[in-house]
């Protein structure tokens, strides 16, 4: 037997939005089988890790927080990705921005005033740009390849992070535990809505998605991405340049993870620690493939990953399991979301024998 | 819309269902971990007292747990589900769940919260930790006896007050015998990485070190040690099995006795908070049986434990000296609690800068 | 034995598992496909070598064990990547996820067991030699099994037909195609040697490096082979270059701190990746090399066209 894919003459809109249910429907048939294996009831394993999550206001609170800064880094992340910038190093770039933007909290914590929160978001963009900008410079004028040195350098963050908080910047009332004192009032992101703690993060995500959208839409600037992105001796016919376009795509997604990075420290931690993020820069990279690179679509495939995270608790908490089956089910997901896009572009076809064929390619 | 489709999607699949059927008439107890409950070191031997607890009082409680809960807002989240899911004792094990612990028991005054190795309280909110320095004294006086060139290797984690207590323990420990005994250290800056920890044994044995003891998790240390054939001490938990002719000791946590004491108090209605410290002598902490030594060690070692235990010899006693020679306690004089739970400076014996 | 050869075994060591990988993973980008999910195959190897030993009693079926697993376990990326065409980045990175998950749970029943440690294979005379003797040929295995894997690899890609041919599917799928190389079989091969290799590496850390099993033991050394490919620009024996580098730095500065020299542990801990990044810079300079020895089609999807 072999499977043989069709080239679709044109996008399949049924199944670009087809394609995530099936998925969704394989997910729910092998990981119910697994649980079931487990010896645990798979309707309420599936039940609690898909609904309960979204059934309560605080849950729904805690899952925008969980998915902003995914969203926030995902976004940058596609508009290196569509333009070939292979920056994989977002996790540092968060880490260098939470510490910019902490700055005033931390250092210059005697200064409150309404001013402090709106500086501490740009210093944040700042952080990540300039710790983005490393790889870019090296990548536009000395030829170094990013994928490395963007990688390298996350953690040469989590190190001075991990020194910052140890030294130089530990809270002088804190028992030298490694930790900044707590931010002020002034320094803290407020809550969106009166009824659940998530902060302004989440808004920070939206905008982000739907400016990143409407650029890539309708700009320019959108459209010097996606045919530098193609093919670069296009984009140079064109008239663009694929330097520039180096330093545009990676100080931008620097800036975007640099401002998630302020923003989670300022609005769910309000200091800084040694570890400040669950590895969001490496996970933002599956939620912008996932999203298909479209910022509109990032914010969904954000708060899916968002959702496996919180359903995980759940089913632990109510079925008494340990999280390994659940990080199984979680690859799980993955895999068949991304398998069943396949099905946008292509139609599938099974061949079942072939006698003639002793090429392998087929018969024509 | 996406998510209605998936409720839609898997409402087929769950009609009939109903959550929440659980034997209400037991009390529930919870743990959130830091890492997972097999790790094979700090959280496994709070799961290790977590199973104590249900063995002891099972018959009046359940317990439930989150394991590999990242520290920072997913902690929260965390330890808000468990208390919104019906726990009436929540234990959070790791330091770094503090502040995340401290929210929530605002938000939830009639839930109990206890955290390990924490200095903030509230009413409804105590901490709890173990004096593992008695034991790391007691390892650096057999350190001394056995070493024959009177130098140790020490594998050490973060620089946290925690790990330099138990630094200038097992030097304090050391010196009482052999007043020029001196210790290397190397920090691996990981709690958890065999590769790391088994390279920094064999940077310490290369150089010259006869002796080797861990503040890390694995058991990787403890088997180049018994490849170099020389002996070490074990971390967290019995490590024997790794090193059968190698371990001498080893610090064993054990959780257990104070989470059944606590959960007691909890469920006679006389919970309340408080900042415990115990040690040897509560059986918080548990010395591993004394192997691999000479009897007269092993008798020295025993009768340390029993003056620790009762309270005859306190490790950090004067005269003690700092790194820089300068005096910290002067004769007769034991350090207070405050001093040792920030501690951030070294014992003279300490070849090594601590990091700022 | 001295200072200076102590600090070379225990570099050999750690470095090993490193070459091992990238060798692998270098084999898979020369065929166009960046797999990201090294990480996730060398977490494979290690649980299912270590398993295998215990339950056989021989370490050497342990080897064999942790090869078969990789390979199998990576054939579920060329199956998404190949097959369904699904994009390169995410599914490696799914991969990854998946096999920590699968690790750890197929694997924890033999938590906490003492494992059994790959004996060492001594030449005769040769190790004899001073110095590098002791460090050359008192290896075990695997050692040697680096060492011979990066020569085969230069020598296939290099000086072979077979060679040849996966680089061309690497550089242009669609000439390749043309000229009637099946390009999808290639990348199959291609990706089941890179799972080999890591999980191979694998094996090396649960049976070499710390004869143990513990939970995410591999503790991001696929992210260093990788990074390692790209260091090496596609090149083998610049990947036991920097793999040696790379070890080397990071032993060293555990000696440094052994002896007290009294600079924060973060600032040595940062040295490997400083210095990669800043060889790496030293040897890009030279744009056209570079752009020679770079996969043209790597991460590119293939579909025959029909």
């Amino acid at each position: 037997m072999r499977i043989e894919l069709e080239r679709r003459a044109d996008v399949s809109k049924l199944f670009s939005i087809l394609s995530p249910f099936i998925a969704l429907g394989l997910t729910l048939f092998f990981g119910g089988i697994m649980f079931m294996m487990l010896g645990k009831d798979p309707f309420s394993a599936l039940y609690s890790f898909f609904i309960e999550p979204l059934t309560e206001v605080w849950s729904l609170h805690e899952l925008a927080i969980k998915a902003a800064p995914l969203i926030l880094i995902a976004v940058g992340l596609s508009v290196c990705y569509r333009s070939n910038n292979w920056n994989i190093g977002a996790e540092g770039q968060f880490i260098m921005g939470a510490i910019a933007g902490s700055i005033l909290p931390v250092v210059f914590y005697e200064w409150q005033s309404p001013l402090v929160l709106p500086l501490m978001m740009l210093l944040g963009m700042l952080g990540g740009a300039l710790f983005a900008g490393i790889p870019a410079f090296l990548k536009a004028h000395l030829n170094t390849n990013e994928i490395l040195t963007s990688l390298m350098l996350v953690y040469v963050a989590q190190l001075f992070l991990d020194w910052l908080v140890r030294g130089p910047w530990r809270n002088p009332g804190g028992m030298n535990f490694p930790e900044t004192r707590t931010f002020d009032a002034t320094a803290v992101l407020p809550e969106m809505f009166a009824s659940g703690r998530a902060h302004w993060g989440f808004g920070f995500a939206i905008l982000a998605a739907i400016l990143i959208w409407f650029m890539m839409r309708y700009t320019l600037k959108g459209f010097e991405i996606t045919v530098l992105g193609q093919s670069q001796r296009a984009g140079r016919f064109a008239g663009f340049s694929s330097r520039k376009m180096i330093w545009f795509s990676m100080l931008l997604s620097g800036a975007l993870a640099g401002l998630a990075g302020i923003a989670e420290v300022s609005g769910a931690i309000q200091q800084l620690r040694p570890v400040i993020s669950p590895g969001y820069g490496f996970t933002a990279i599956i939620v912008a493939f996932l999203g298909r690179l479209n910022p509109l679509g990032i914010v969904v495939s954000g708060l899916v990953l968002a959702l496996t995270y919180l359903g995980g608790e759940a089913v632990q908490v109510s079925l008494q399991i340990s999280d390994k089956p659940i990080r199984v089910f979680q690859g799980l997901l993955l895999f068949f979301v991304l398998s069943c896009d396949t099905l946008i572009h292509y139609k599938i076809r099974m061949i079942w024998y072939d006698l003639n064929d002793t090429t392998g390619e087929g018969a024509r | 819309m996406k998510k209605l489709l998936f409720a839609l999607a898997t409402t087929a699949a769950v009609i009939g269902f109903s959550a929440g059927a659980y034997a209400a008439d037991k009390a529930k107890v919870c743990f959130v971990y830091v890492g997972s409950k097999t790790d094979g070191g700090w959280t496994q031997a709070h799961d290790i007292g977590r199973l104590e607890l249900e063995k002891a009082l099972g018959d009046k409680i359940e317990t439930q747990f989150l394991e590999s809960v990242p520290e920072g807002p997913d902690a929260e989240r965390a330890i808000e589900r468990l208390a919104r899911s019906g726990c009436g004792l929540i234990y959070t094990t790791s330091f770094g769940f503090m502040d995340a612990t401290v929210k929530v028991a605002a938000k939830f005054p009639d839930v109990k919260f206890e955290h390990a190795t924490g200095y903030k309280t509230a009413p409804n909110l105590a901490t709890y930790n173990s004096r593992f320095y008695e034991g790391r004294y007691i390892q650096g006086q057999i350190a001394a006896k056995m070493s024959k060139k009177g130098v140790a290797g020490y594998i050490a984690s973060f620089p946290i007050p925690e790990v330099v207590m138990g630094i200038n323990a097992f030097v304090t420990g050391a010196r009482s015998i052999n007043p020029d005994f001196k210790i290397k250290v190397v920090w691996a800056n990981t709690w958890f990485d065999p590769g790391k920890e088994a390279d920094a044994a064999k940077a310490l044995i290369d150089q010259g070190v006869d002796v080797l003891t861990q503040h890390t998790d694995t058991t990787a240390p403890m088997q180049v040690a018994a490849e170099r054939g020389i002996k070490a001490f074990g971390q967290a938990s019995d490590m024997i099995k790794a090193g059968p002719e190698t371990q001498l000791t080893a610090i064993v946590d054990t959780w257990g006795a104070y989470y059944i004491k606590r959960t007691q108090l909890f469920l006679d209605g006389k919970w309340e908070t408080s900042s415990s410290w115990d040690g040897l002598k509560d059986g918080i902490l548990t010395m591993a049986p004394y192997t691999n030594m000479p009897d007269d060690v092993k008798a020295l070692a025993e009768a340390t434990q029993k003056k620790i235990e009762s309270g005859e010899l306190k490790p950090f006693t004067g005269p003690l000296k700092k790194q820089d020679g300068s005096e910290w306690l002067a004769a007769g004089v034991s350090s207070d609690d405050g001093t040792l739970l920030g501690m951030n400076f070294y014992v003279e014996g300490v070849d090594d800068k601590l990091p700022k | 034995m001295g200072m200076f050869e102590a600090i070379l075994l225990t570099v050999i060591t750690a470095a090993t598992p490193l070459v091992l990988a990238a060798i692998g993973e270098l084999v898979t980008e020369r065929s166009g496909v960046l797999n990201l999910g090294v990480e996730g195959m060398i977490i494979m190897g290690a649980a299912c070598a270590f398993i295998a030993t215990q339950l056989t009693g021989s370490p050497y079926v342990g080897i064999l064990a942790g090869i078969a697993s990789g390979a199998i376990f990576s054939l579920l990326f060329g199956f998404l990547t190949l097959t369904l065409v699904a994009n390169q980045v995410a599914t490696g990175l799914a991969l990854t996820i998946l096999g920590l998950g699968v690790s750890s749970m197929i694997a924890e029943p033999y938590l906490g067991q003492s494992g059994i440690k790959l004996p060492q294979i001594v030449f005769p005379v040769l190790s004899d030699i001073p110095f590098l003797g002791a460090v050359l040929f008192k290896q075990d295995l695997i050692f040697y099994l680096s060492i011979a894997l990066v020569a085969g690899v230069n020598w296939f890609l290099f000086k072979s037909r077979a060679g040849l041919k996966l680089r061309s599917v690497g550089d242009s799928h669609a000439s390749a195609h043309a000229l009637g190389i099946n390009v999808i079989r290639t990348r199959y091969l291609a990706v089941m040697f890179g799972g080999a290799c890591a999980g191979l590496a694998g094996a090396q850390l649960s049976l070499v490096y710390t004869p143990q099993w513990a939970e995410n033991m591999s503790a991001g050394r696929g992210w260093i082979a990788l990074a390692l490919v790209v260091f090496a620009s596609w090149r083998p024996w610049r990947i036991v270059a920097g793999g040696y580098l790379f070890g080397a730095v990071s032993i060293s500065q555990l000696y440094a701190q052994a002896s007290g020299v009294g600079i924060p542990s973060q600032f040595l801990s940062a040295l490997p990746y400083l210095a990669t990044i800043i060889v790496l810079i030293l040897i890009s300079h030279n744009r056209r090399t570079t752009l020679i020895n770079t996969p043209a089609s790597l991460g590119k999807s293939f579909v025959p066209d029909r």
